[in-house]
């Protein structure tokens, strides 16, 4: 400090008073403040809030779709239905259209002493059982033809309304017309229960089942296969396409307008709205290639598009986070660029791109909108074998048990999404274990 | 041979050509003096690289090429007239002797040979028992044109087959007389490889081309049905289907759809970004590490549930609920129990929406919060102003370009939203100001437009994709503009 | 061909003695963009001795360094006009293959940077991929030989599957050392290795480089004046990218011709 300076400032205050202190609105300030903190308290709790009532919504609406109410009948597989012609071993065609509904019909009322000549009670009674209940006594007795003839102990699929009531979703307080079961039948099942004939088991067909218009035997089966093969085909044709085209713009790639061109380009992508790749699919890859409508190569192809500027985006960032002496190194000792790269800077980049990839993944496995485009809203009952083949997805599954009115098709569809949500904690679980355990700080 | 074998065949070529030239060139190294310059196993790339790459592309041309020229060679057959049906489609001719051709490859060898005295009447029945349903327009002239076709496949077939694997064996012998201790192999093969992520990455370029010239080509069939005016400036959503034969074809205005994707995406953002940009605030200057590391997550976890449940949410839940909550409301306030909210609204969209986007509104903020320089905010500070001081009128004001951008991407995920809107929006296309009432949006319209039967020469379904190409601009804008703006601000900083 | 090049060059103090180049730049000029780097620096540099490049940062002596194997061909927009030659070849020519010209002349960076594997695969790889080893024991016994030279074998002997990022810094200084010679170069460049080492790491890589020009020719850039007296036969002092002065080491710390040479080595800049 010079001398002028010293010279310029005030003349000291006394020291023997102390200056009065200066009004700077603290308390105001300070209420602001905890308004201020206030806010963001709330804005983080209204968040949260948000998140627990979904959540809670979908559980308790859908853990319920895991159990299953079957009746227990001792079923006589009569010679004269199943095998009406006799020849002891009766060809697939017999067996489809032998009249299994009687069979059921038959055994319920056996057992539960109803006069077989009461219409009205037989009708009732047969009605707790699934008109699925054809195809799955035809299957048991495909499997074993020495059954016909004789009696056998089988667990069938109660219908789904049996089902919702053992499970408590209606109001059994209503006038008897306006439920779907009536006083006879609440008795019966509970007849049924209290003989150990009708439980709830865990319901695998939730995870085998193609789909139905009968919800407990609607299941997932179609649509698991349908997102596995779009969820291989998007492995196979994203990961390396996006790691390639990483590569090159990362480590190779001049700086030039086009190459700005392509970064810009795939920024863009990566915020195009999704239905738009279903609209690219739909005329790209159905109207102009004429690939199979509603098949899982279609939809994998779409899902590929959608997630190749996320797999880009982070690859380049994992590329970025190798240190350039690495690269040094490497040219140092008489590495040819290619080999720079392939030996040293794709490995140590690998996590990086895994977790991406994974992220990238656990999105098109719940991405919905564009599959709906390329026809994947279809009803499709038998598993596809090849990605040709007609097929459904998860989501879409979803979308179209929650268009469905009945309840028992809502506690499905809820069912439903706490698999894909258990699928996409899973991927990012293992997205976060896998960045945890191999990072590298430089 | 089938394309599997000749791809197979070549790919064994290819293999033991690279074999051949790693052994040779191993071998030369151990006779002559002097160094290689490339590795063996580079002189086996190069083997492979030329058995392989020249073989399998004349495959995909003749593959592309082949059906062009036999269906011209077919059509070579077809009378001068082909009728009244047919004539104003002869593709759908090409496509109904391409299926007499192939029903006549199943046949036995002796049926087959009879084939070309056949009238089609009779010809009909025996293709159908081999699984090949032949239309009743089928004419007598296509089975000359079918055995034509079949002439010229197995001949074209042949022909591929002999010079794919022809050029697969020349190339390896190429490659392998080439072989000597100076060979660039290296180099070459890496050339090769480059070229392929060249390729690669431009495949983003060609997805958005796909995009944009897909839309376009099916969007200007539609604007040749119904005038871009009628469609752009139209009040009146009613995509009728005409009966077969009229000309009505209904209204197709973009203005409902547009006012309630516009309005839904407004409501959204009313809920998110309050919610988001407090919870981004709250995160970066007063939560401190544990519960950061706590709600941070938690947050993201909204994030990564798929819109589909969110829909459901929507559909299940909160419709409902707003619906029951409106008649209680209504109810004490005068006494009669109506709902004055339906169960599909531009409220319950908008809010579920607007759910879904906060914690991309918050991530988004966060990172453009924490990015502004420590100096900033040490320097208000240290002037004695408080927390929320310093973010209001310090960090905010620095951060607000990019705030304004990520303010921009949620706008934009907002319109291209799809299964939130298709589940709780409605499809009914009013326009209103009355957020509690059903409104619709251009993706709903898009997805109800083309699911179930499809038409691609119908205006019904063509307008979906005028519709995508609409949303693609307004999306591509504001992700244009937010992009640019984010990078001028990157560069404020770095 | 064979130059030979005097270290008479420069000054009174000739030596009778004159040694083969191995390098020499002509008129090197480097520009970044539109930034000149270099300004027509000429330099021999002798075989199986230590050449030191000295001056102040920002001198271009790293850029030189840099040219002398092409490593400024990874930077973006960097131009390099003139000739240099290794043997008498000239290294810029289009018919010089960079990776084949890496391999014979090795370089040795600034901050140790060892690949993050084991250190066997890391001395292992420059043989690896310019296929030097004949099978899996030749390979080891290079390995070996090249860790022995640069005096780490018998501090790692016992842990060669273990990663050489685990190692000390001056530890892994030397097992880049010994990476670059494992893959038998004749030229070695060094850029300030010893800048991120302790004093004594320090001592052992100089002890280190004064053993390897028995076999090799080594050019070092160095901001220590001490380093460049310790470990250098000849000395070449850049500034504003020019070479201002070069000759004997010993002649040009007893008895600089330039001024700027002599201010430097006091220490009145840099």
């Amino acid at each position: 400090m010079t001398d002028a300076t010293l010279r310029s400032l005030p003349t000291a205050a006394p020291t023997s008073a102390a200056p009065p202190r200066r009004d700077i609105g603290l308390k105001r300030r300070y209420g602001a403040e905890r308004r201020f903190k206030a806010y963001g308290i709330a804005a983080v709790g209204t968040g949260l809030f948000f998140l627990c009532w979904l959540l809670y919504t979908v559980i308790s609406q859908g853990y319920t779709a895991f159990w299953q109410t079957e009746i227990r009948l001792p079923i006589t597989f009569a010679a004269n239905i199943v095998d009406p012609r006799g020849t002891g071993n009766p060809d697939m065609a017999t067996l489809q259209r032998a009249n299994y509904p009687k069979l059921a019909q038959d055994a319920i009322v056996a057992k539960l002493g109803i006069d077989p000549a009461d219409r009205g009670a037989a009708r009732d009674a047969a009605a707790l059982v699934s008109a699925n209940v054809r195809a799955e006594l035809r299957d048991v007795v495909a499997s074993d033809l020495t059954l016909i003839g004789k009696t056998q102990e089988v667990w069938i699929l109660a219908n789904s309304v049996v089902d919702s009531g053992v499970k408590g979703q209606f109001d059994l307080s209503v006038e008897e017309s306006r439920r779907p079961l009536n006083d006879r039948q609440l008795g019966y099942i509970q007849q049924l229960e209290q003989d150990g004939a009708l439980e709830q088991r865990f319901n695998w067909g939730l995870f085998t089942f193609g789909n139905s218009s009968r919800a407990e035997a609607a299941g997932l089966g179609v649509a698991l296969i349908g997102s596995a093969w779009m969820m291989l085909i998007v492995l196979v044709v994203s990961l390396p396409i996006g790691v390639a085209a990483s590569i090159y713009l990362e480590e190779f790639a001049p700086k030039n307008k086009f190459t700005d061109f392509i970064e810009v380009n795939i920024n863009n992508l990566a915020a195009v709205p999704s239905i738009v790749y279903g609209l690219l699919g739909l005329a790209v890859f159905i109207n102009y290639m004429s690939l199979p409508r509603s098949s899982a190569l279609v939809g994998g192809l779409v899902l590929s598009l959608m997630t190749l500027p996320t797999i880009i985006i982070a690859t380049r960032a994992a590329l970025k986070a190798v240190p350039p002496s690495i690269r040094a190194a490497a040219l140092g000792l008489g590495a040819s660029k290619n080999q720079m790269v392939f030996h040293h800077v794709l490995p140590l980049a690998m996590p990086g791109i895994l977790t991406g990839t994974i992220i990238g993944l656990a999105h098109a496995l719940g991405e919905t909108a564009p599959l709906l485009l390329i026809g994947m809203v279809a009803f499709v009952a038998d598993y596809p074998a090849t990605p040709l083949d007609a097929s459904t997805a998860l989501p879409v599954q979803i979308y179209m048990w929650a268009n469905e009115a009945e309840r028992a098709f809502v506690e499905r569809s809820s069912g439903a999404i706490i698999v894909l949500l258990i699928f996409l904690a899973l991927m990012n679980f293992f997205a976060i274990i896998l960045r945890r355990r191999f990072e590298r700080r430089w | 041979m089938s394309t599997s074998a000749i791809i197979l065949a070549v790919l064994a070529i290819a293999i033991a050509a690279y074999a051949l030239a790693r052994r040779k060139a191993a071998g030369i190294a151990a006779a002559e003096t002097g160094k290689l310059h490339s590795m063996p196993s580079y002189h086996g790339a190069y083997g492979l690289f030329w058995a392989a790459l020249p073989a399998l592309l004349a495959l995909c041309a003749w593959l592309i090429l082949s059906p062009i020229l036999a269906t011209q060679d077919m059509r070579s057959l077809y009378p001068d007239d082909l009728g009244p049906q047919l004539s104003a489609f002869p593709g759908v001719a090409d496509d109904m002797t391409r299926a007499i051709a192939e029903g006549i490859r199943r046949m036995p060898d002796a049926v087959r040979a009879t084939v070309h005295q056949m009238p089609i009447a009779e010809l009909s029945p025996l293709l159908a028992g081999l699984g090949v349903p032949v239309a009743s327009a089928a004419q007598d002239w296509m089975i000359p044109a079918a055995l034509q076709r079949i002439a010229f496949d197995d001949w074209s077939r042949l022909a591929m087959t002999i010079v794919v694997i022809g050029l697969a064996l020349a190339g390896a012998a190429f490659a392998l007389s080439r072989i000597r201790l100076r060979l660039t192999a290296r180099n070459r093969v890496e050339a090769v490889i480059r070229s392929f992520l060249v390729l690669a990455s431009t495949i983003a370029v060609l997805t958005t081309a796909g995009i944009v010239f897909s839309m376009l080509f099916e969007a200007m069939e539609f604007f040749h049905m119904v005038p871009i005016t009628d469609f752009l400036f139209g009040t009146v959503w009613d995509p009728r289907f005409a009966a077969a034969g009229t000309n009505a074809s209904g209204q197709f205005g973009l203005v409902p759809l547009l006012a309630g994707t516009l309005y839904i995406a407004f409501v959204a953002m009313l809920v998110a970004v309050p919610i988001g940009l407090f919870a981004a605030v709250y995160m970066a200057e007063y939560a401190n590490n544990r519960v950061r590391s706590v709600v941070k997550p938690l947050l993201e976890v909204l994030a990564g549930i798929p819109t589909i449940v969110y829909g459901f949410f929507a559909l299940i839940t909160v419709g409902p609920f707003l619906r029951d909550i409106s008649a209680d409301i209504n109810g004490l306030l005068t006494g009669t129990y109506g709902s004055f909210i339906q169960a599909q609204s531009i409220l319950t969209a908008g809010l579920v929406m607007g759910i879904m986007l906060i914690p991309f509104v918050s991530s988004l903020s966060d990172d453009i919060i924490t990015a502004v320089p420590r100096s900033l905010r040490d320097g208000s500070l240290g002037l004695g102003a408080t927390r929320s001081e310093t973010v209001k009128r310090v960090i905010l004001p620095a951060a607000l370009p990019g705030i304004v951008s990520a303010l921009l991407l949620t706008m934009s995920r907002a319109i291209g939203e799809t299964m939130i809107v298709v589940l709780a929006a409605g499809i009914a296309a009013n326009i209103t100001i009355n957020p509690f009432e059903a409104m619709t949006t251009v993706t709903v319209k898009i997805v109800s437009q083309l699911t179930g039967d499809l038409d691609f020469t119908s205006p019904q379904s063509l307008v979906a994709f005028a519709l995508g190409l609409t949303l693609f601009a307004i999306t591509l804008i504001l992700n244009v503009v937010a992009l640019y703006i984010v990078r001028k601000y990157r560069e404020q900083y770095d | 061909m064979m130059e030979n090049v005097s270290f008479a060059s420069t000054g009174a103090h000739a030596r009778p003695v004159d040694l083969p180049v191995k390098m020499h730049g002509r008129k090197v000029e480097v520009f970044y963009g539109q930034k000149q780097a270099l300004h027509g620096v000429d330099l021999e540099i002798p075989e199986r001795q230590v050449t030191a490049l000295i001056g102040p940062s920002g001198c271009g002596k790293s850029t030189f360094l840099r040219c002398l194997n092409r490593m400024n061909d990874t930077v973006e927009g960097a131009r390099v006009v003139g000739d240099i030659t290794l043997d008498g070849e000239d290294i810029y020519n289009k018919n010089i293959d960079v990776v084949e010209l890496r391999a014979r002349v090795g370089m040795v960076f600034q901050k140790p940077n060892p690949f993050p594997k084991s250190i066997f695969e890391n001395v292992a790889y420059g043989p690896k991929i310019h296929g030097l080893a004949k099978n899996k024991a030749h390979l080891r016994e290079i390995v070996e030989t090249s860790l022995k030279r640069a005096g780490l074998f018998e501090e790692v002997k016992d842990r060669l599957d273990e990663p050489g990022t685990g190692l000390s810094g001056g530890q892994q200084q030397r097992l880049c050392i010994a990476r670059a010679i494992a893959v038998s170069p004749e030229v070695i460049l060094m850029d300030e290795p010893c800048s991120a080492l302790d004093p004594i790491a320090t001592a052992t890589v100089e002890e280190l480089i004064d053993e390897l020009k028995q076999n090799y020719t080594i050019v070092i850039v160095t901001h220590s004046m001490q380093q460049a007296a310790r470990v250098s036969q000849r000395t070449a002092m850049f500034h504003l990218g020019r070479i201002v002065e070069v000759g004997p080491t010993e002649k040009m710390f007893s008895n600089p011709d330039d001024k700027r040479t002599q201010d430097y080595i006091t220490g009145r800049f840099g």
